[in-house]
């Protein structure tokens, strides 16, 4: 096991602010998308493709790589920036996010991108196909490891918990579902819509090894990754405590980025705060 | 006459299937005994997988399951496997085009005593309107059997629709089945019947009680909805000059539609279309509801007298 140390940790920030760039102005040239829910996932994402997964983006179809599924499907740049970070296609084609004929759709396809693990978009369907994957992976007794990653407003689905049912049943140790805990879906907060709450209690009430971490910080997300590896007989849920818009402070916690785009004001302002500009 | 269930042949083709291909993986949801996956499940434990009554984490997991490089053959009732989880098909299955194979037991009214909540009427419609979706509906045992391996070989999602009630075994093994070419069952030249599933038998039933009138009709098993044989069925319609569609299920969206769609911009002739008319199913005896909702060799008998009429 390679150690966690500062620089690790002091890497992983500059990653994941530059996938905040990416983000930010891939979304502005789209003129439209998510852009809170993608901030929020980006430390995560970042630890995920920079550090916890073993994946080549020469060898994109090695049956023996982790699998990353993007249940929170409409947080596609996050996933794109990490793909294009990682070498999976140029970084010019950030620019053609949600353009006719683009292999960047609006939410990810994996027919179309190499890289994508997953079609999802529609919530809720994304962690079923983690728990596919992860059966297959026992059942040819490979040792790679699928992390799927769930919005809190998704969690309202009902067939989310039919997956963690299935994935407990089945103790599925190479399994880790993170959730993105930012406290916001569109019509509002999670608590006046529709509450999942207590999502940690529940996902243990489930058979499901629960981690609670703040998810904007690189060292708890590792750790937390580490500590899922030792878990054995059963699924590991990392509940991550975000803000959705995170590291914009006009963005943050706010319900309205949700599902607009910066316009390019918007976006000079937010790379000088990044430190991008 | 032989008589078997196109599910009770499905789960036998499926686990002799298993003993030849060790990348099939085959999903239910807690209906194994029904749709026959239970002939697999016995005898390979560890490629079978029960997702319970959870019909759309069943679809989820087969996507997963098919990442992975696995054929996955996953069944339930054609309600639920193309109802409760219809959006899951689409996005999970149809839309990434994976190999994922949904094989749908008890579909129809011939479901039976469980009446209309159980009886899917719209499966074929729903299913057939999804890109990269294959449709296929057998007729027999035999061809039920062979539309398996088919499916198996087919790179690509597939439909298959399978009934509950023993019907006619209709061919031999000398059968060829290909997906996406109809079957001539019976030649004829002055009208042709296209027929699929369990109406097939029932249509050349039909024939031979015309063919004692003087009366010459063609019946094509048309196993395959989707993709349809438009040449075979173009030929038909240039040869016959009317065509009788004959299905169980709503004549809105399933096989008589999608003859339809292709006639009427191909090769315009009459066509007169059998099946369930709107409504929802209920409650009864296989032979009570055919006869209550019209799918009987006597009403195919009365459409061809009409088509010839009407052809005249
Ligand atoms: C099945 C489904 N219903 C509705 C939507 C529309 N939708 C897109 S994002 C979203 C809110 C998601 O909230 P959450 O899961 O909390 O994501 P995050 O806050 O991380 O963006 C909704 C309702 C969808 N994509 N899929
Ligand atoms: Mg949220």
């Amino acid at each position: 096991m390679r150690a966690i140390n500062a620089e690790v940790i002091r890497n992983l920030e500059a990653k994941a602010r530059v996938l905040r760039g990416h983000i930010l102005r891939m979304l502005t040239q789209a003129g439209s998308g998510h852009t809170g829910g993608s901030l929020s996932a980006a430390d995560i994402v970042a630890c995920l493709y920079f550090w916890e997964m073993n994946i080549d983006p020469q060898n994109p179809r090695d049956p023996n790589r982790d699998r990353f599924v993007l249940s929170k499907g409409h947080a596609a740049p996050v996933l794109y920036a990490a793909l294009a970070e990682k070498g999976f296609f140029p970084q010019e084609m950030l620019s053609t996010l949600r353009k006719l004929g683009s292999p960047l759709q609006g939410h990810p396809d994996m027919k179309k991108l190499p890289g994508v693990e997953a079609s999802t978009g529609s919530l809720g369907q994304g962690i079923s196909w983690a728990v596919g994957m992860a059966l297959g992976g026992k059942l040819d007794n490979r040792d790679y490891r699928v992390y799927a990653l769930l919005g809190d407003g998704e969690l309202q689905e009902g067939m989310v918990w039919e997956a963690f049912m299935a994935a407990a049943h089945y103790k599925l140790d190479n399994l880790v579902a993170i959730i993105d805990h930012n406290g916001l879906q569109i019509d509002g907060r999670i608590s006046e819509v529709m509450s999942p709450e207590p999502v940690g209690d529940k996902l243990n009430a489930f058979g499901w090894e629960v981690i609670s971490i703040d998810g904007h910080n690189i060292e708890e997300i590792l750790k937390a990754l580490e500590e899922a590896r030792k878990v054995k007989g059963k699924p590991t849920a990392i509940v991550a405590e975000t803000v959705k818009g995170k590291g914009v402070s006009f963005m943050e916690n706010r319900v309205e980025w949700h599902g607009v785009a910066p316009k390019e004001e918007e976006l000079k302002r937010a790379l000088s705060e990044l430190g991008l500009a | 006459m032989q008589r078997i269930a196109t599910r009770d042949a499905y789960g036998r083709a499926l686990a002799a299937l298993g003993r030849l291909y060790d990348d099939i993986v085959v999903l239910d949801a807690d209906l194994s005994k029904s749709t026959k996956t239970s002939d697999f499940a016995k005898e390979f434990p560890e490629r079978f997988f029960n997702a319970g009554i959870a019909e759309q984490n069943m679809i989820g997991m087969a996507a997963g399951l098919a990442t992975t490089g696995k054929k996955v053959f996953a069944s339930s009732f054609a309600i639920f496997a193309v109802g409760r989880a219809f959006e899951q098909v689409r996005n999970s299955i149809a839309y990434a085009r994976l190999n994922v194979k949904i094989c749908a037991s008890h579909a129809g009214i011939t479901v039976g005593e469980d009446g209309g909540s159980h009886q899917a009427i719209e499966d074929i419609a729903l299913m057939r309107s999804l890109p990269h979706m294959t449709v296929i509906v057998p007729a027999d045992g035999v061809s039920t059997e062979k539309a398996v391996l088919a499916a198996y070989q087919h790179e690509g999602p597939v439909y298959m629709r399978l009934g509950r009630p023993a019907v006619p075994v209709l061919y031999d093994e000398s059968l060829d089945f290909k997906i996406g070419k109809g079957i001539e069952v019976r030649p004829g030249k002055d009208v042709t019947i296209i027929a699929c599933g369990i109406m097939v038998g029932k249509a050349l039933e039909a024939a031979e009680v015309l063919a004692g009138e003087g009366i010459d009709v063609a019946v094509v098993d048309m196993h395959t909805i989707k993709p349809l044989d438009e040449e075979l069925l173009i030929r038909k319609a240039e040869e016959t000059r009317a065509i009788l569609t004959v299905e169980e299920h709503n004549i809105i969206g399933g096989l008589g539609s999608a003859v339809c769609e292709v006639v009427s911009e191909k090769c315009p002739v009459p066509v007169k279309r059998m099946g369930i008319n709107d409504v929802f199913g209920q409650s009864g005896k296989v032979d009570e509801l055919l006869e209550h909702y019209g799918l009987t060799v006597a009403e195919i008998c009365n459409n061809v007298h009409n088509l010839l009429q009407i052809k005249s």
